[in-house]
C-alpha cells in the first residue's frame, strides 16, 4: 500500500468548510510516522480557486476534479471524483470531516475501493503499517480503537475540532487536474435544490459556540426570549434536547445528542438540562461546558467545565448582558 | 414496490454497558437490546407507505446478529414487515460497518431477490457511523439518498422526491427507484406494535442464512478490528460559580473570557 495521506477538503458552493484544514493536522502526523506525502483534493463546479488556499495548509499536491456536474454533492459523482484522485495521488489513507457528506461520502468510497473504514475518529495514530483509530460508541459510555489494516486503503473522517488547524502557509503545492467523466450511474439522481436554513442563526453543527435549552423553557416563546439573544450575542448557534424538541419548542433540526446532531463547539452552555446520557453524547466532546441548573445533583454538572446552580431565566439574561458589554468595549 | 428494510439491534441507550473480559466487545450478559431507534423509523416508513395506498408488495426485514437479534426482526414483523431474514453466524460477529454491508448485499444477491426501495437508519446509536447505508448502495450498485427528513412518491411509486438537512442547508433530490435511503428522524415517528400484532409476528416467515450460504468472508478479512474498548477520557472536575446572578453572570463571563479564552 502507498503512504501517501489524503485530505478532502469539503467545500460547498465554492467556500471550504474550515474543518477541513484540521485534517491536515493528523495527515502530518501520520505521514511524519510512517513516510509518504500528505496531498489534498477538491471536487465540485469551478473549484480550482480553492487549490492556493488548501496548498497553503500543508499539502504537497492539491488534486482538482472539477465539471457542472459536480455542482451539488451526489454520493455516487462525488465517488467517482475522488477515487480518481485517490489513484492519482496512489493514496494509501484518505481523511475526510465528519460531517454529513463526509460519512456519506467516505462510507460509499471505501466500499467503492473495498477498503478498512473508521466514521468520527477522534484520535489517529500509525502502528506498523497499520492505521489505529479511536471512536466514542454506546452513546459515550465507551471508546473504541480499532485497528485498520495496512493491506486495505484505509478511510477515516476526523471529528471536527478534535484537531487545530495548521496555520497556513505559502503555498508551494502542485496544483493538478483530473478529468471527470459522468457515468449513467453517477447521474441517477438530481439535486433539484439547496436552500440554506441558517436564516441568521447558524446550524449547531457549524457553529463554534452552540446555547441549548431544555424542557425547562417551556415554551417557544422563551426560547426566543431566553436562548436567542444568548446565542446571538455570541454569534453562536442554539440549541436543545430532545424534550425540549419533542415538545414542539424547537425544530429536531436542533436537537442534540444521540439521536441528534453531535456537536464539538469550542463552548457549549446547557441551560436546564438534565444531562442524560443520550444527550451528553451528543455534546460532552464540547471544549469548554458551561452548566446552568437549579438542581445541584443533575447529572449535566458531571461534564460541565463551569457550573451555576441557578435559575435560567434569571441567570441567563444576565449572562447576555454582560457578554454585550464585552462585546462593545 | 418491493421494500428491504435494513435493521439492527443495538444496547438500549439508558443501559450499563460492560465489556467483555477480552476487552474487544461487549459483555452480553444481562444487557437490555433493543431495535435501533432509526431503524424503527424505517420499517414504519415502509408500512405508511402501504397504508397511504402505494404499490407497495411486500416489506421484507433483515438483520446481522447472534440469536437474540430474532427478536429485533420480530418486532419489525410486528409494526407490518411480511417476513424476515436473519443472518445469523458466529462468523458474522463484528463491530464493523462495511462488513454488515457486504453481508446484506450478498444475502440479497444469494437470494435473488430485487427491492425498488431499502431504507436503511440514518445511523446507528451504538456504533454511530452512518455508513451501512452508504456501502450496502454501492455494493448493490443503487443510487442513494442519506438522512432523508422528507419524502414523496409519485402516483405510480416509480419516482421519489427526497428532502433532506445537512449542515446549514437543506437539498431536495430527485430520482427513480430503484434507491437506498437512509432516514433521519422527524420523518415519521414510530409507532408501538400491538399485542395482537406481536403474536400474529410470531407466525410471519423468518429465513436464516448462515456463512455456509454465504461466501465466506470473515470479520477478520474486513480491514477493520477492534483493539479495545476503554472508557472514555474523563473531563476535569465542575468549577461551581458562586454568588448572587449577578455576580454569578460577571464571574462566569470573565472566567469564560480570561481562563478558557473562547469568548
Ligand atoms: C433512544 C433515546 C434517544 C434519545 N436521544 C436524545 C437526544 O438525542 N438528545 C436529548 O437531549 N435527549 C435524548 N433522549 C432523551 C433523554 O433521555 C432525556 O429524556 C432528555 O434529554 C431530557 O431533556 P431535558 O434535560 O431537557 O429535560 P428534563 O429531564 O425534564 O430536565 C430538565 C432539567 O431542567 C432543570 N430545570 C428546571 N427548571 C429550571 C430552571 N428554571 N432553571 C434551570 N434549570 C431548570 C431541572 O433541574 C432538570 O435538570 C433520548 C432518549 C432515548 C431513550
Ligand atoms: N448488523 C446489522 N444488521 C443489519 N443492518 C445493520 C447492521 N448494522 C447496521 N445496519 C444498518 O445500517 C444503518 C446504519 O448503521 P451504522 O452505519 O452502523 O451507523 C442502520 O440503521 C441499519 O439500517
Amino acid at each position: 500500500m502507498s503512504k501517501n495521506i489524503l485530505v478532502v477538503v469539503e467545500q460547498r458552493e465554492g467556500k471550504v468548510l474550515p474543518a477541513s484544514y484540521q485534517l491536515f493536522t493528523p495527515a502530518r502526523a501520520l505521514a511524519s510516522t510512517t513516510g509518504g506525502q500528505v496531498v489534498a483534493c477538491v471536487v465540485g463546479e469551478g473549484v480550482s480557486g480553492l487549490a492556493d488556499a488548501i496548498g497553503a495548509h500543508g499539502a504537497a499536491t492539491v488534486y482538482v476534479v472539477e465539471h457542472a456536474e459536480l455542482k451539488h454533492y451526489r454520493a455516487s459523482a462525488y465517488t467517482s471524483a475522488v477515487t480518481s484522485a485517490i489513484e492519482a495521488a496512489s493514496a494509501g489513507v484518505v481523511l475526510f470531516p465528519t460531517t454529513f457528506m463526509g460519512r456519506d461520502w467516505a462510507a460509499r468510497t471505501a466500499a467503492r475501493k473495498r477498503g478498512a473504514l473508521a466514521i468520527d475518529c477522534t484520535e489517529v495514530s500509525a502502528r506498523g503499517g497499520n492505521i489505529l483509530a479511536s471512536k466514542s460508541m454506546y452513546a459515550g459510555k465507551l471508546q473504541a480503537t480499532f485497528a485498520l489494516s495496512g493491506s486495505r486503503l484505509r478511510v477515516l473522517t476526523i471529528r471536527s475540532n478534535v484537531y487545530p488547524a495548521p496555520a497556513a502557509g505559502g503555498s508551494s503545492a502542485a496544483v493538478q487536474k483530473l478529468a471527470y467523466t459522468p457515468s449513467d450511474a453517477d447521474r441517477r439522481l438530481t439535486v433539484k435544490a439547496v436552500t440554506a436554513t441558517s436564516s441568521g442563526i447558524k446550524d449547531v453543527t457549524e457553529a463554534d459556540v452552540v446555547v441549548s435549552g431544555g424542557r425547562s423553557l417551556k415554551s417557544e416563546e422563551n426560547f426566543q426570549k431566553v436562548i436567542f439573544p444568548l446565542a446571538q450575542a455570541l454569534e453562536g448557534a442554539v440549541g436543545a434536547s430532545r424534550a425540549a424538541c419533542d415538545a414542539g419548542y424547537q425544530p429536531h433540526s436542533r436537537q442534540v445528542g444521540l439521536t441528534g446532531k453531535v456537536v464539538t463547539p469550542k463552548l457549549y452552555f446547557a441551560c436546564g438540562i438534565d444531562g442524560a446520557i443520550q444527550h451528553l453524547a451528543g455534546m460532552r466532546g464540547s471544549k469548554v461546558i458551561v452548566a446552568i441548573n437549579t438542581k445541584k445533583e443533575a447529572p449535566i454538572f458531571k461534564v460541565a467545565t463551569y457550573g451555576c446552580v441557578a435559575d435560567l431565566f434569571t441567570l441567563v439574561p444576565l449572562v447576555t448582558e454582560e457578554v454585550r458589554k464585552l462585546r462593545a468595549h | 414496490m418491493k421494500i428491504l428494510c435494513v435493521i439492527k439491534q443495538v444496547p438500549d441507550s439508558n443501559a450499563a454497558v460492560r465489556v467483555r473480559a477480552d476487552g474487544k466487545d461487549l459483555d452480553p450478559a444481562g444487557l437490555k437490546l433493543v431495535v435501533d431507534p432509526f431503524d424503527e423509523f424505517g420499517v414504519e416508513l415502509a408500512v405508511q407507505l402501504r397504508e397511504k395506498g402505494k404499490p407497495v408488495s411486500e416489506i421484507v426485514a433483515i438483520t446481522v446478529g447472534g440469536d437474540k437479534a430474532a427478536e429485533a426482526l420480530r418486532t419489525a414483523m410486528a409494526i407490518g414487515a411480511d417476513r424476515a431474514v436473519h443472518l445469523c453466524d458466529p462468523k458474522f460477529d463484528s463491530a464493523n460497518e462495511l462488513f454488515f454491508a457486504y453481508l446484506v448485499a450478498a444475502a440479497v444477491k444469494k437470494l435473488g431477490e430485487s427491492f425498488e426501495l431499502i431504507v436503511c437508519g440514518k445511523q446507528n446509536i451504538d456504533l454511530d457511523a452512518g455508513a451501512v447505508g452508504p456501502a450496502l448502495a454501492e455494493f448493490l450498485d443503487l443510487p442513494h439518498v442519506g438522512a432523508v427528513q422528507g419524502l414523496e412518491f409519485d402516483e405510480a411509486g416509480k419516482r421519489f422526491t427526497a428532502r433532506r438537512r445537512i449542515e446549514g442547508a437543506e437539498e431536495v433530490v430527485e430520482g427513480a427507484l430503484p434507491v437506498l435511503l437512509t432516514i433521519e428522524k422527524g420523518l415519521v415517528e414510530a409507532r408501538y406494535p400491538s399485542l395482537p400484532n406481536l403474536m400474529k409476528a410470531k407466525k410471519k416467515e423468518l429465513k436464516v442464512l448462515t456463512s455456509a450460504d454465504l461466501p465466506g468472508e470473515t470479520a477478520a478479512e474486513a480491514g477493520t478490528v477492534v483493539e479495545a474498548l476503554t472508557p472514555p477520557p474523563p473531563r476535569a472536575d465542575c468549577r461551581f460559580i458562586e454568588g448572587e446572578p449577578a455576580e454569578m453572570a460577571r464571574e462566569l463571563v470573565r472566567l469564560l473570557r480570561e481562563d478558557a479564552k473562547v469568548i
